[in-house]
């Protein structure tokens, strides 16, 4: 299965006014528009994709989505306002162009028109409205209500135009809007109904096991949405997803085992994909507690760690290093000056000499944390032991990790998906009033330097300032990063079509995936 | 004089199975008060589990007080137990949904596993157990044996992916996973289960298999054996009407204890096959935290227990008369 970069330059001028780099410098370009493929898209055939995350909990309100099942579900009846492109570029998706005053607090977004619900409703400014502030009222049980913390107010500024404002300056704004629970439904419709704008209309939803839809035939989004029908099944077993794509009862799976998958890997009837993404995995320490007040001891960790070693002998390479700054590589606000933290023993019992520590340094993991996380962390303990550094791993259980682990225990693991921004990534992990501050690390000085290059519009200089964003995480932060980990997926080799972008890699599937043959 | 006493008889055997329902239905009451505390001391809450690591501390407390996780444990208890003898099982805490709903949907697809697995592994284990009994310690003895030993040593996922590797990848007469949909017809569904089905024979059969023989061994050297024997009636004569009946009550004992499993331990191979089952449901709502399903699912599962249980007493004091009897 080739993958789809659009390379072409959006039709349209996005953003007016010459504020093209309020998003992240990032032009967008239109779905479908110069993939690489020779012939146009084929249509028709059922496609079916075998997906994991299925769960007896599962309902159709988006605000509830956090598993693959049903982020491409989502997608499959519902849009966004702001879709990502194969660079992680944003793409215009109900929103066809947004731009903000001079202080980036108020954001104007012109919504695309003409376009329809699959209930035959004409998309408002008012469906808009209603669906953020499904996520955004006060006694919503939306995942997804984090993201509008800083928001004052959204309104329809008229039949296809809305306005948020904000209460401090953010470029970073419109690429919030790209998360997948932001789907538009209609105002005051049912959020359960599954009713939206999307490729395709449900015909079936059995909440962890399986929907199907059909396309949409009125859908507004060109050189999408190629297959007359979907099924989503939830198989949440690895082995069983990989059985069911070699005995070909699906087309494409999502996370194959880069260990088990070698016969699909040589196989050539199916396609393995390896995407880069903006999923990294963390070793947090605590900065607040003991032992991890001390730098010294934090730098210790960062040294004593192979990352390399890690990667290829647990990840079989499917990743790239991590630099204990959550950043990945192909944001544009990535810093190439950041010095690699590799792996040097000496370094690392120098800096544990330093910080007066002795003893074992505690470490709980359970592969709830990032899949992996046992086996990286007694490779860790025989990376440490080079440095005469004496690491106690604890493995806990992966039922309740979360609340009984994670955040309570000096140093542990946890994933992260990653965010559209280098900026939204920092502020949702490494500011002092982050919720999900879990390093505890607090510099009121790293805060205002964000919020300062979260308000700048000189990309040049706000490069500048991330650059120096990333290095004090690198030397002083509580983050031990060993790797950004790709995403992969598997497929038969009659199907393409994925645009692989870095961010919400294949939520979009149902719409973009063909057959060849 | 005889019709007297097949009455008391009769009446004697209705008092010692309302007796053994009453029991039941105490353990059912101990069995739910144990399974509410002990998901209550789980690590975690039903709001954090399901919001998310990332979820914010508002959403946690407005969620925690929409699903009343802020009452003691014995107000929720007592709350849920009013709801269950008014025959209302209640709604999920995680999907919202009414739990007679979800159990509608998985309950059936388990009960379906179970009797084909059953209907497989019963008659089977109890003819197979009879060859080795007849031919005990010769070569089809120890065959059976042997080969029933072995696939119940191993793991259920192994015996599983390993029929999955030979009949659904390599011959592909079957497929790997089981879609299994309210509206699958019965012969489609029956295709569709068939593996996960002989996985589960393959893991109850040995039990079966050998506590039929072991029964049939030790009447097979009784007088009364013997003494049919003697008189020259045919083998096949002498095991299905003198041996059989006698050997009925320990055979049923076993063969409940099996029947229970097929519905309570299926969850593993639910799992491999990705079946839409009770098992899947049960794990969801475990790592959920979700109670009040746990609750639901646990109380099917142990009634099952208590219902086989009891079938089988039944039958071991009809086969039996000295049960009912005692000296």
């Amino acid at each position: 299965m080739a993958i789809e970069r659009p390379d072409s330059i959006s039709r349209r001028q996005l953003l007016a006014r010459g504020a093209a780099a309020l998003v992240g410098g990032a032009l967008g370009a239109s779905p479908g528009a110069g993939a690489v493929s020779a012939s146009s898209p084929r249509r028709g055939g059922h496609l079916k994709l075998g997906l994991e995350g299925g769960a007896q909990e599962n309902v159709l309100d988006p605000g509830t989505y956090s598993t693959q099942f049903m982020q491409v579900i989502g997608y499959a009846w519902g849009n966004g306002l702001v879709e990502t492109g194969a660079r992680g570029e944003l793409v215009p998706e109900l929103a066809v162009e947004w731009s903000s005053d001079p202080s980036v607090k108020t954001w104007v977004f012109k919504l695309r028109r003409g376009v329809l619900f699959h209930n035959g409703k004409t998309l408002t400014a008012a469906d808009v409205v209603y669906s953020l502030n499904h996520h955004r009222n006060a006694n919503s049980r939306s995942l997804a209500r984090g993201l509008f913390k800083e928001v004052v107010a959204i309104e329809a500024t008229g039949e296809s135009e809305v306005t948020i404002t904000l209460s401090s300056g953010n470029v970073d704004f419109p690429g919030l809007l790209t998360d997948y629970r932001l789907l538009v439904f209609p105002e005051h419709g049912d959020p359960n109904a599954g009713i939206g704008t999307g490729p395709f209309q449900l015909e079936r939803f059995e909440a962890g096991v399986m929907a199907t839809a059909r396309r949409n035939e009125g859908y507004w989004k060109s050189g999408r949405a190629h297959v007359d029908s979907v099924e989503i099944l939830a198989i949440n077993d690895v082995v069983a997803r990989q059985s069911a794509l070699r005995g070909r009862l699906v087309h494409f799976i999502s996370r194959p085992d880069p260990k088990l998958g070698a016969l699909i890997r040589r196989d050539p009837r199916f396609t393995w994909l390896d995407l880069p993404g903006a999923q990294h995995y963390v070793l947090p320490m605590r900065c607040d507690v003991e032992p991890f007040r001390h730098k010294d001891l934090r730098l210790a960790m960062k040294y004593a760690l192979d990352r390399a070693d890690v990667l290829s002998r647990i990840y079989s390479g499917s990743g790239q290093l991590g630099n204990d700054h959550p950043v990945p590589a192909f944001d544009p606000m990535f810093s190439a000056n950041v010095p690699l933290h590799s792996y040097d023993p000496d370094k690392a019992r120098f800096h544990f000499a330093r910080s007066g520590h002795s003893g074992p340094v505690h470490l709980y993991v359970s592969d709830a944390g990032f899949s992996g996380a046992t086996e990286t962390a007694t490779l860790f303990k025989e990376h440490a032991t080079r440095a005469q550094i004496d690491i106690e791993v604890h493995r806990v259980p992966a039922d309740g990790y979360w609340s009984a682990i994670w955040r309570r225990k000096p140093f542990c693991a946890a994933y992260w998906g990653g965010r559209v921004t280098a900026g939204l990534m920092l502020q949702a992990a490494y500011t002092t009033d982050a919720a999900d501050n879990e390093t505890c690390w607090r510099r009121p000085e790293f805060d205002a330097l964000l919020r300062q290059a979260q308000s700048e519009l000189d990309t040049q200089r706000r490069k500048e300032m991330f650059h120096d964003l990333q290095m004090m995480l690198w030397e002083d932060g509580g983050a031990l990063v060993p790797l950004f980990a790709n995403r992969l997926y598997a497929s038969t080799s009659n199907v393409t079509g994925l645009v692989g972008s870095p961010y919400f890699t294949a939520f979009r599937a149902a719409e973009q995936l063909y057959f060849t043959g | 004089m005889r019709v007297q006493g097949k009455w008391a008889f009769l009446q004697r055997g209705l008092r010692a199975t309302a007796q053994r329902a009453l029991l039941g239905l105490a353990t059912l009451f101990v069995v739910s008060l144990i399974i509410f505390l002990a998901v209550s001391l789980l690590p975690g809450d039903t709001a954090e589990a399901l919001l998310g690591h990332d979820a914010t501390p508002e959403a946690l407390a407005a969620l925690r007080q929409q699903l009343l996780l802020d009452a003691p444990v014995q107000v929720r208890y007592l709350h849920w137990i009013a709801g269950v003898l008014h025959g209302n099982l209640g709604t999920s805490l995680s999907s919202g949904r009414q739990i007679a709903d979800l159990l509608s949907q998985r309950l059936p697809n388990t009960l379906f596993l179970a009797s084909l697995a059953a209907a497989l592994a019963v008659p089977l284990s109890l003819w197979l157990g009879i060859v080795s009994a007849l031919h005990r310690n010769r070569l089809a003895d120890r065959l059976i044996s042997g080969v029933a030993l072995v696939s119940t040593s191993f793991p259920e996922f192994f015996v599983a992916y390993l029929l999955i590797m030979v009949f659904a990848l390599k011959l592909a007469w079957f497929p790997p996973l089981s879609i299994i949909q309210p509206d699958t017809g019965l012969l489609d569904r029956t295709y569709q289960t068939l593996l996960p089905a002989v996985t589960l024979t393959l893991a109850t059969a040995a039990h079966m298999i050998r506590m039929t023989r072991a029964s049939i061994v030790s009447l097979l050297s009784s007088p009364y054996i013997e003494m049919a024997r003697l008189k020259g009636l045919p083998a096949r004569r002498v095991i299905l009407r003198h041996a059989l009946p006698n050997a009925l009550g320990p055979i049923a004992n076993i063969v409940a204890l099996n029947l229970a499993y097929l519905v309570v331990g299926v969850v593993v191979v639910e799992t491999v096959f990705s079946y839409p089952g009770l098992g899947q449901l049960f794990i969801d709502s475990v790592a959920k935290r979700d109670i009040p399903v746990v609750q639901a699912v646990c109380l099917i599962f142990a009634s099952t227990y208590i219902l086989l249980n009891l079938t089988a007493d039944v039958i071991a004091a009809v086969t039996n008369p000295r049960v009912l009897h005692p000296r």
